[in-house]
Parts: C-alpha cells; structure tokens; sequence
C-alpha cells in the first residue's frame, strides 16, 4: 500500500514473514514507513506488533529459534544483506523498551552517553554535548541539569523513560522504534511523553507499537492494523479511525473483538 | 465476630510459632558454643608471638604459626588465579551464550563435581602433580584449591548474570552495542557486587579445606623457600597438632581454630558489607 | 458479557426513534387542526412540543457521555449524527407548532376560500421525514440518497402555493391577514422537507463517511 507523503518512505518492509520455530508469526507484511511521521501499529495482543518493530531492527537474530524472510529497507538500503552488521543498523534504528531500563550502575549522563562511549568515542567535548542535547530532545534537560552525576535509577518511572529515550537519541539515529513506551506509566507521564513524540516527529522517523487506541489516533499521522500476523489494513490516522476500509478494522476498533 | 474454632487456632498458631522459635535456637546453637570453646580454650594463646613465630621443636613451649598463615595466604592467592578467571568466564559462558543441550551437561557435571568430597580432589592431583613432581608442594596445593573453586564460582557467577534483567542486555544492544561489550560492560558490571560475594564465599569455603592439602600441600614445620616445596596451612597444622600427643600444640591447635573461624568470619562480615544497600530508590 | 458502550449506543437510537415517533405526530396532528379548523388540536400540539425539545437535551447528554468513551469508526460516526439528527427533528418540532399556531388563529376566522392542496405537500413532507427515519434504522445509504432530490418536489409545490395565495390576496385584499396565515403554514412545511432532506444526509454521512452536505446538484 502506497502512502503519499512529502518524503521518500524511511523503512519499507516487503514480504516480510517471521518464525519462531515452526510458528508463523508475521505473514508476508508489505508496507512503508513514512519518513519524519509517527506510524503506530496497532491490533490485539499476540497479533505480531512487537514482532515486527524487533524485525525492523534485527533484534530477532538474539533468538535462536527466529527465522526471517523476505525484505526491509532502509533508505533503500536491504538491512539483512549478508555485509551489513546488525550493530550498525541498530545504530540507525534506535529501540525504546515498554519497561524502562536504565543501567542501574551508571549516572545519568554516563546512561546517555553509553552509546557513545561503547562504541568508540572519546572526545569529552562532543560527549558533554550531545548529553546535553539528548537530555533537552527529550524534555529532561531542566530536571537534572543539577544532578548529572546521581544515579540514573533515582529517577521517577517517567523521567526513566525520557532518559532512556535521550539515550537512544544520543547515537543520532534515523529511526526510533517505541515498543509501548507508556504503558507502564501514570497518564500524567504519559501524556509528556506523547507530547515528546510529537516534537521528535520533526527530525526522526518514529514507529510506535501501542494497544492504546487512543493514543494511535492521539500521535499517529499513520497507522497499520495487524491481526493474527496479517497486516489489515493501513492508511492514515483519522481515515482509519473514523471510516476503516475493512471489516476486520472496523469491528476491532469499534471492539466487537480485541 | 468470631468462628467456632476461634480459640483453638489462636492456640495452633502461637505452638507453632513457639516451636519453630525453639527450632531456630537449635540450629543456631552448635555455632555458639564451637565459638564459646574455641574462645575459652584458644583464646589466651592469641598473642603477638603466635602470630609471627615458627613453631618451635617438641618438648619446647611457645613458638607459633607464623608459617601456616602465610601458607593459607598464598595458597588462597593461587587458588583465586587458578579459580576465578575460569570459573567467571564458565559462568559467563553458561549464561550468555551456548546452545541448551550442552549448558545443561556443563550444569549437571559442575553440580556433582561440587559434590565429591574434597579428599578426592586430593588424591586427584596427587597423582596429577605430586607423583610426577617427586613430592608434595605449595603449587599442589594451591592447583587443587584453585580447582575446587571452579565449579563453585561457575555456578554463582552463572545465577547471579542470570539475575540481571533481559531488559539491560536488549537495551544495550538496541543501541548497537557488541554483544561481548554489553556483557562486559553492562551485565557483569551489574551483577559485579554478586560475583564478587560468589568468590568471597568459595574462598572462606576452601580456607578451610584440610583433606585434599593432606596429599598435596602436605604441611611444613618451616619456612617453604619456593612453590616446590611443602607448605603449612592453618588447617593442616590444626589437623598435625591435634592429633598429636603434646598439651602445647594442642592448645595451639585450639588457638588456630580460632584464627581461622576468624578469617572466615572475617570474610562473610565483608561480603555483607559490600552487599548493602547503598540507596534509597524512588518509587 | 454485556457490552456496555454498545447498551449505550443502542439506547441512543431508541430515543432518536422515539422522538421521530414524536415529530412525525406533531406534523400530522399540526396539518389534521389546520386543516379541520380544530383549535384544541392546534393547542396541545403546542404544549406536546415541550417533550421534543426534551428528548433533544437528553439526546445531546447521551453523545457526550458517550464521547467520554472515545468511540471510533461507525460508533463515532453514529454518536455525533445522533446529534445532528436530533437538532433536526427539533425544528420538525418547532415547525410543526408554528403551523399550529397559524392554525388556531385561522380557526378563529372564517375560512379562505381558495383551494390549497395542503394534504399533498403536508403528505410528500412526511413521507421524506418517515423515509428518511425508516433509511436511519436500517442504515440503507441508497433509500437515503432517493430522498434528497424530492426536497424539490416539496419546494416546488410551496412556490406553487405561494403564487396562488400572492393571487387570491391581489384579487380579494380582506382575506390578505388569513392569506398570510397560509403562506407561513406552507413555507413550514417546506422548512420540514428541508429538514428531512438534512436527515437524509446525515445517514449517507453515517453509511459511507461522504459528507454530502452543500454539493451543487443539491
């Protein structure tokens, strides 16, 4: 399904089919990721959302037991090609977790710059910066421009999800996955973070995985429906949430299942 | 509003609290009284002398084991060079990488090696190193602690990565980070406080170990002037001096026993220390 | 399980019903005074309205507190055209208790003699507004698109009345007050197919998410 918007697609995904042993979790998913806009991904549990964020940044080849076919890429370029590092992708795609996870052992700024640091760089100038730059990208700058050195786990619940997405943003990637990043949090919380994700949209290209409705239709410019491992349907935000094409989309949102 | 039965399992309830009470005085008890005699009967040995002489000839009074601290010293220092560097890497490898089948055979056989006893190790590396060697020796010694350690801190290390949340290790490798950096840098960096109880406590475990020294250290009445050459340990010469028909090495005996339930109790006091909490977490 | 939200919506279409039930009567009993010069009629028209006009305050809480729920698709669709169907059968309401009012005052008066074929309009009025309920209830998208183009019929009919009465006033200047009286009474009726025809968008709205409101062959 082919989406008009002002930008090239970021992310295409053709075919894309994934195992898990012999289960067949995602079916021949087709579909392109806008460039600089919010795609949510939507469907009942078990439908194969986070699935197919993990697919978008190579976090399957951690399973064993995970089988991959068919093609994603990024800018055009095939991210499973037999030359391209998974460390290298990951480094394009960043990953945001439902539960947020800082490292227990680490500060608040060595936490945002741990990408950084692990990966080679050095130059203390550009690190002091970037902290600082992350830390304002994601709305946590004037909380704990005082405290850069207490502990990152001294935070509350939201300020560890922002922190753990200025972290993400610290390895200046071109895409931010988001599995649930507010599901665990009080709707106050959530209700920065969403207003975070609609800042971020004008520089990065962010998909998020929601069971939330609402919060679809409240930040999405796109959504796609997924259901048993089949891609529904998947259009633009308010068309699919006020006049759905299909009757699989229409029955799950107005929840006659799910 | 009260059942039927109210005043019967009122009753119930305070017997069995008072019972496991008294059980948990039982076994807490032979721990008490092992110090309570070891103080009164070693006690007064522990003077400044006993600590940096050599143990003088029979029928002589005083003297000390200067040689067996030391000896238990260096032996441990082996032991922790041989042990630890191979049992953290196996436990590492056991839970980080390794495909099922073959973890869980590394698993079972770790857990019976754990289980042989000691003197076996002994009679191992007596035919392993001291045959071969023409005789017993401090490096003996120090190869068959160092072994028995392995199982020991491969299966803490193990458990305690394992307690580390998936969580960490799936952020740091959703920033790109390399697998063996994420579990250097950020999984045992986590657990680092656990591995480091791990090996404390196989140490204060084979501190203690007298039969498998019996074929391999053998014990020393002297200096030991290189690794070739048998060593005394505080066990060892506990083991030598009790058994032995004098009244003076026996109270030496009971002083040594004391030292080393020190040591030992010495290093469980530090693992609690590092194991503290030290803050406060916000909800 | 009881689906709550969906106990909601349907209670929502109950009440629309109900107060079509309501409108439709009103018409009826409105053109049935004016045109058997029947003055109680005419008045407890007037006081029946009061009962539309409160089925449209509950209709309105109704969506809100359903809109707290944040439906989506069809039931977002159905929620805020409830809303709209309801602020339409009120002017039903409304018109329906002008023509009684014109009603009670050409009871008073001796009759016009002109012939005004008032039950032909009044019965082309109501058969949109029924149709157009009847379109609502069974979700025909179709039904309600045959009803919009016969808004002209009803508009032609009332200019049609209009010309005669502007007539009958020319020729016979002492009936010019009850003439006038007539000419509100048709240009009620002709307000009531508008409002019906609004209905009717409304269910395409509801149907097919196409907002067909304002488009030229309208």
């Amino acid at each position: 399904m082919a989406i008009t918007s002002k930008n090239p697609p970021a992310l295409t995904a053709r075919n894309l089919s994934v195992f898990f042993g012999a289960n067949q979790v995602l079916k021949k998913i087709s579909l392109d990721i806008a460039a600089k806009a919010v795609t949510a991904i939507i469907g009942p549990s078990g439908c194969g959302k986070s699935t197919f964020l993990r697919a978008l940044n190579r976090m399957h080849e951690l399973n064993p037991e995970a089988r991959m076919e068919g093609e994603i890429r990024l800018c055009g370029e095939d991210i499973y090609a037999h030359n391209v590092e998974p460390v290298i992708v990951r480094r394009r795609v960043g990953m945001v977790f439902q539960k947020s996870n800082p490292f227990p052992t680490m500060s608040i700024s060595e936490n945002v710059t741990v990408g950084l640091r692990l990966n080679g760089m050095r130059d203390k100038k550009i690190l002091a910066e970037r902290i600082e730059q992350s830390l304002r990208m994601s709305a946590l700058w004037d909380e704990v421009k005082d405290r850069l050195h207490a502990p990152a786990i001294s935070l509350s619940g939201g300020q560890q999800q922002r922190l753990c997405i200025a972290r993400a943003l610290a390895v200046q990637p071109e895409v931010l996955l988001m599995d649930e990043p507010a599901s665990a949090l009080d709707p106050l919380a959530t209700s920065k973070i969403e207003d975070l994700i609609l800042q971020l949209k004008k520089e990065y290209t962010i998909v998020i995985v929601t069971h939330n409705m609402q919060q679809a239709a409240r930040i999405a410019d796109f959504t796609a429906f997924l259901y048993l491992g089949e891609l529904i349907e998947f259009d633009a935000t308010a068309k699919i949430f006020t006049n759905p094409a299909q009757k699989r989309t229409e029955d799950y949102l107005t929840g006659r299942f799910g | 509003m009260t059942a039927p039965n109210h005043s019967w399992r009122k009753f119930k309830n305070v017997l069995m609290q008072v019972v496991a009470g008294v059980c948990a005085i039982i076994v807490v008890t032979p721990l008490l009284l092992i110090y309570y005699h070891l103080a009164r009967f070693g006690f007064s040995s522990l003077n400044l002398a006993f600590f940096t002489h050599l143990p003088k000839p029979v029928g002589e009074l005083g003297g000390g084991m200067a040689n067996a601290l030391v000896g238990t010293f260096i032996l441990l220092i082996h032991a922790v060079i041989i042990g630890v560097p191979v049992g953290v890497l196996g436990g590492v490898y056991l839970s980080e990488y390794g495909g099922t089948r073959f973890n869980w055979w590394i698993r079972f056989t770790a857990d019976i090696i754990n289980g042989v006893p000691s003197i076996t190790w002994g009679i191992v590396v007596w035919g392993l190193l001291v045959v071969p060697m023409h005789g017993f020796s401090a490096l003996a010694g120090g190869v068959v602690l160092g072994l028995m350690m392995i199982p020991l801190v491969m299966r803490t290390t193990e458990e305690v990565l394992q307690l580390v949340p998936g969580g960490y290790r799936e952020a740091a490798l959703a920033l790109g980070i390399s697998k063996w950096k994420t579990i250097v840098q950020i999984v045992i960096r986590t657990a680092l406080k656990g591995i480091v109880t791990g090996v404390l406590l196989a140490l204060a475990r084979i501190a203690g170990e007298t039969a498998p020294l019996l074929f391999t250290a053998f014990g020393n009445l002297g200096w030991a002037h290189s690794l070739t050459e048998p060593i005394d340990t505080i066990p060892l010469l506990i083991f030598n001096y009790a058994i032995s028909p004098y009244d003076d090495w026996h109270r030496q005996a009971w002083a040594g026993a004391l030292v080393l339930l020190l040591l030992v109790l010495f290093i469980n006091v530090g693992v609690r220390f590092l194991t503290r909490d030290r803050f406060q977490l916000k909800g | 399980m009881e689906n709550h939200f969906e106990m909601g919506l349907d209670g929502l279409r109950q009440k629309l019903l109900t107060m079509a039930s309501h409108a439709e009567t009103a018409v009826n009993q409105a053109v049935q005074a004016l045109m058997q010069r029947d003055h109680g009629l005419a008045v407890k028209v007037r006081a029946d309205d009061n009962v539309i006009d409160a089925f449209e305050v509950e209709i309105d809480e109704l969506a809100i507190q359903l809109l707290t729920k944040a439906p989506l698709a069809s039931n977002l669709r159905l929620v805020t055209v409830a809303m709209k169907v309801s602020q339409n059968l009120e002017r039903i309401g409304d018109e329906a208790t002008k023509i009684a009012k014109r009603a009670r005052d050409l009871a008073q008066e001796p009759p016009v003699k002109i012939n005004l074929d008032l039950p032909r309009m009044a019965g082309l009025a109501l058969a949109m507004v029924k149709d157009a309920l009847d379109s609502f209830v069974q979700r025909d998208s179709a039904a309600a698109r045959a009803i919009i183009p016969r808004d002209k019929d009803v508009d032609a009919l009332n200019k049609e009345m209009h010309q005669l009465l502007a007539q009958h006033m020319m020729e016979n200047p002492d009936t010019i007050a009850r003439c006038l009286h007539w000419i509100v009474a048709t240009k009620s009726l002709e307000r009531i197919a508008d409002h019906a025809k609004n209905i009717a968008e409304e269910v395409v709205y509801l149907c097919e998410a196409q907002d067909i409101r304002h488009t030229l062959k309208n």
